[in-house]
């Protein structure tokens, strides 16, 4: 069919068997490939234009750098349009869902970024004096409110700039309590489904790391726990909901036990978001509890940081807490900075300035825009759209643990069996289908673990669709169809990589090819 | 609530497919007692109008920089960021995307942190780098952990004159564990005795270029004194913009680098987020902390890029990893790389000598003040001054003129008398000339 310009306006059906598709450039339509920047440099270009330095009197005593680095030269369209290429190689949650156990991928708003970069708060310097950034202050303060609040809690530290950097605070505040009182304790108690943050953290804070079994209901073995704990035990770690995705119905019991033997809990925090204002971890015993604010806040992952870990402090561990802290009085607020006067029992400072303020900002934003009754909605919606999945999931996949979970819904690869299809294969077709794979083989308790977080941020819509493609692949993987789960995924950027060659000769930066005689380089030529 | 999609009638049919009566008995495994009836104590939803207003109020609170001549460092500087580099780490594809785990379709933030990774190998001077810590302080503590890995040695030396908090962050990061550090004090003259510190039981000797106070140093000779005794030398840097100008830390034999990337990409944000570098020998790369991709190839035998060598890590390792680090500065280090492609090496050698000549203008203007001095025999854009009176209070004076003079040496160092009239001034590319001015007469009309 020809339109009246004479142009096609159908396309012409060819048979693909026949024709290749590989194509000159390497780029196949909208996937465009960008090579490294180190291959795109011409020298004497620049990407940043600037007032020549005046000619003075050198004072760098006498260290002037003598050779070139070996950066490119690019302008700046080259730059933009490298990265822009780059970008359309990645998934995001703003493109698609991530169904990703323990990781809470939920909608980061734009408004948050906004307000991060307004002038007066994105630009501030850390080390202006504290008469000058009295709102900066303030907004540190109304976080802090907000977290103690939600958690229920009487203190919380804001300085950690991660979870893990969290649970060193927390770990970190326990043992310090206890060598104030006097006392060397030697072992730390934590669960087999734990994070690998937690027996990691645990070590660097001179603790013996010990697992304590779960129960077939997928909770902590509270006869386990009991036989471990004893004088020397300085405290527990303990995910709840656990990384099972199930609340520890004994937890109160389990702090009790803890704090009877003169030991913390310690709460890993990580997964807040399924109870946001259905219970406070400070009703629950709970002495310290970091808190992601990039995933329950939603300050954006950012393809892996950063991130923001507060962790909340109760009474006993709250004078522990690492400096700085933000202080209120009459003529305002203030920063105590040194481990001194009333922060002499602090136990030092864990980084660099005051915390990761950008983060702050946004997980404050996030906070406000919800409110107290969004807030408890999250922990609804987001507890409601695991079950969901759960329910619909669950005559094709295998729970491990029966009954209503929280905020993520746990298969196992029981119905995998025999099939030739291993839960990484599953995971890399849930990619050709347009979705982030689950988290896989966490946690390391459940065979072929799959963890499934939807979050409150998707629609039902978003969830049927996702169940119909997990359930047609599942049924295909039971049908025999067993090369196409190997070679998936089929229609991503990249097939599988290897990762074993990747590690076993690590080539972990660009190295300039040798020039061949008479040819020059574009980095010859720079150097 | 405008980010959620469920209506009411949604959720009441989604609670009768999973075969309950209501939401409540989803949370029915939480002790009863603790279980929450009412809303928290907080204020109700609000508009994202009303939020953008809320932030505004708080901002009109502060002093920002950029509408007052600002001489602020010590660790944190005002630098322009190209606008391309913040317009990129706000593309979806990169602000929304998690960790490349998933590395068939996570090529972007790879890609991009093995060019990361390679610049900032390139400008120290070193064999390889990882893929970012959380800040220069955090990666100073890391460093020393690992030297310690490294050599199977306790003690880590710290130079009097590394950063106050690079200081403290790494005596909180080794108090419970079996390493410790001999901390000297710091020095304002001559240079400080090591040779008789690097003992057989050292891992490593940490000191920074430019030092806390600016003054440049070459710490060649240190160095060899390290390897001659079996220990490291971890070099600190947290002005990378130095790096354009001045030998770099592998030429002097760092074994090392610790440094904070802030400089390049990022912005002040009153302190963080900000981006950690370190960068070591690759023999040593097992031993290194944080996440680290490397180059390979798919099914297809087409280049690709992973996260690698994670047998050192947490999530594998758990008790036994080189680090507890997971999360790192990912966004903050894509930053980082479009400034440093944008500024390449004719930009980022300019840029250096950019902030060299208006640092050596100022202290030039500000020399010829009576009774001001200069501290330092070197330096690359920030100097220390000695004043006639007490450096905190001309900051206060100065701030109420609108002028963010610099950092009192004492806001770091408070329990050292010595330290009490110094001022840390540091002058970057944002300095206009009449910032310079404004700063040079109104510091005369206080004194």
């Amino acid at each position: 069919m020809l339109n009246n310009k004479g142009r096609p306006t159908q396309p012409v059906a060819v048979d693909n068997g026949e024709i290749s598709i590989e194509t000159f450039t390497g780029n196949m339509g909208l996937r465009l490939e960008s090579p490294l920047i180190f291959e795109q440099g011409m020298p004497g270009r620049i990407g940043v234009d600037m007032a020549d330095p005046r000619p003075v009197k050198v004072r760098l005593g006498g260290l002037e750098r003598k050779g070139p680095i070996g950066l490119p030269d690019l302008s700046e369209p080259q730059v933009l349009r490298h990265f822009v290429r780059l970008s359309r190689q990645n998934y995001a949650i703003d493109a698609g869902f991530y169904p990703l156990g323990s990781c809470t991928m939920k909608h980061n708003p734009r408004i948050n970024e906004k307000v991060a970069r307004l002038a007066g708060l994105g630009d501030l310097h850390p080390l202006q004096p504290t008469s000058t950034v009295q709102g900066a202050l303030e907004l540190i303060d109304d976080l802090a409110h907000w977290l103690k609040t939600i958690t229920g809690m009487p203190a919380v530290a804001m300085s950690p700039a991660a979870g893990a950097h969290g649970e060193l605070c927390g770990v970190m505040a326990i043992r310090a309590a206890h060598e104030a009182n006097g006392e060397s304790r030697t072992r730390i108690l934590v669960p087999e489904s734990a994070h690998g943050t937690n027996p990691a953290t645990a070590a660097l804070c001179g603790y013996k790391v010990e697992a304590v079994p779960a129960r077939k209901d997928g909770r902590m073995d509270l006869e386990a726990f009991a036989e471990k704990l004893g004088p020397d035990v300085a405290g527990v770690m303990l995910t709840n909901p656990n990384t099972c995705g199930l609340f520890e119905t004994d937890v109160k019991k389990i702090a009790d036990m803890v704090h009877e033997v003169g030991g913390y809990f310690y709460c890993d925090g990580a997964n807040l978001n399924a109870i946001l204002g259905r219970v406070r971890p400070g009703d629950l015993g709970v002495d310290a509890m970091h808190i992601n604010l990039h995933k329950t806040f939603s300050t954006p992952h950012g393809g892996g940081g950063p991130g923001a870990g507060p962790v909340v402090l109760s009474d006993a561990l709250a004078p522990f807490a690492p400096i700085p802290y933000v202080v209120h009085n009459d003529s305002g607020f203030d920063l105590v900075e040194q481990a001194e006067g009333q922060a002499q029992k602090s136990f030092g400072r864990m980084k660099g300035f005051h915390g990761q303020m950008g983060m702050f900002i946004r997980a404050l934003a996030y906070m406000q825009s919800h409110g107290a009754d969004g807030l408890r909605q999250i922990a609804e919606n987001a507890v409601l759209n695991a079950n969901y999945v759960r329910v619909g999931l669950n005559d094709k996949l295998h729970s491990p643990f029966d009954g209503i979970c929280m905020h993520e819904a746990l298969f196992d690869d029981s119905t995998l069996k025999g099939t030739g299809v291993t839960t990484l294969d599953l995971a890399k077709a849930m990619i050709d289908e347009g979705y982030h794979p689950m988290t896989m083989y966490f946690p390391l308790v459940v065979h072929g673990a799959m963890l499934i977080e939807p979050t409150e941020s998707e629609s039902r819509q978003t969830l049927d669709e996702f169940i119909g493609a997990m359930r047609h692949l599942l049924d295909r993987a039971a049908a025999g169809d067993t090369d196409y789960f190997l070679g998936a995924p089929h229609y991503a950027p990249r097939r599988r990589l290897d990762e074993t060659a990747a590690a076993r000769n690590p080539v972990l930066r660009y190295t300039p090819p040798a020039p061949t005689e008479g040819e020059e380089t574009a980095f010859s030529a720079a150097s | 609530m405008r980010y959620m999609p469920h209506t009411a009638l949604e959720r009441e049919e989604m609670l009768a497919e999973i075969g309950v009566g209501s939401i409540d008995d989803l949370f029915a495994d939480i002790p009863e007692e603790a279980r929450l009836g009412d809303l928290l104590d907080l204020p109700l939803h609000e508009s994202e109008m009303n939020v953008e207003k809320n932030f505004r109020t708080l901002a009109a609170k502060n002093l920002s920089p950029y509408s007052a001549p600002c001489f602020l460092g010590a660790g944190a500087y005002q630098h322009h960021v190209p606008s391309v580099a913040d317009h990129v780490i706000q593309r979806s594809e990169f602000l929304t995307s998690y960790t490349p785990y998933q590395p068939e379709i996570s090529q972007g933030t790879l890609q991009a942190l093995f060019e990361f990774q390679t610049q900032v190998a390139l400008i120290t001077g070193m064999e390889v780098a990882n893929a970012s810590m959380y800040d220069g302080a955090t990666s100073c503590a890391e460093a020393v952990l690992m030297a310690c890995r490294v050599t199977r040695r306790k003690k880590a030396v710290i130079s009097g004159n590394l950063h106050p908090h690079y200081r403290d962050v790494t005596r909180t990061t080794l108090q419970f564990t079996e390493f410790e550090t001999e901390d000297l004090s710091p020095m304002l003259e001559g240079d400080e005795d090591f040779d008789t510190r690097i003992t057989p039981d050292v891992a490593c000797v940490v000191v920074q270029t430019p030092d806390f106070f600016g003054r440049l140093k070459d710490y060649t000779a240190l160095a060899e004194k390290c390897h001659e005794a079996g220990a490291l030398l971890v070099v600190v840097v947290n002005e990378v913009v130095s790096l354009g100008a001045v030998k770099s830390p592998g030429e002097m034999g760092a074994d090392i680098v610790a440094g904070e990337g802030q400089s390049i990409g990022v912005p002040l944000s009153y302190g963080g987020p900000y981006v950690g570098l370190l960068a070591t020998r690759q023999k040593y790369v097992r031993q290194m902390p944080g996440r680290l991709c490397g180059q390979t190839v798919d099914q297809n035998g087409q280049r690709g890029f992973v996260l690698t060598l994670s047998t050192r890590e947490q999530h594998i390792r758990r008790e036994k990893a080189t680090s507890n680090i997971c999360t790192n500065a990912g966004l903050c280090s894509l930053a980082f790389t479009i400034h440093m492609s944008l500024l390449g090496e004719t930009g980022f050698a300019k840029l250096a000598a950019l902030n060299h000549s208006q640092a050596v203008t100022l202290a030039e203007m500000l020399e010829k003040i009576d009774g001001i001095s200069i501290v330092n025999d070197s330096f690359f854009n920030e100097f220390t001054l000695r004043l006639p009176a007490n450096a905190a209070m001309i900051v206060e004076k100065l701030a109420s003129k609108g002028i963010l003079a610099g950092v009192p040496v004492s806001r770091l160092m408070p329990d050292n008398p010595d330290m009490a009239n110094l001022l840390l001034v540091a002058a970057t590319e944002t300095c206009s000339d009449s910032d310079m001015n404004a700063f040079v007469t109104a510091l005369a009309e206080v004194l």
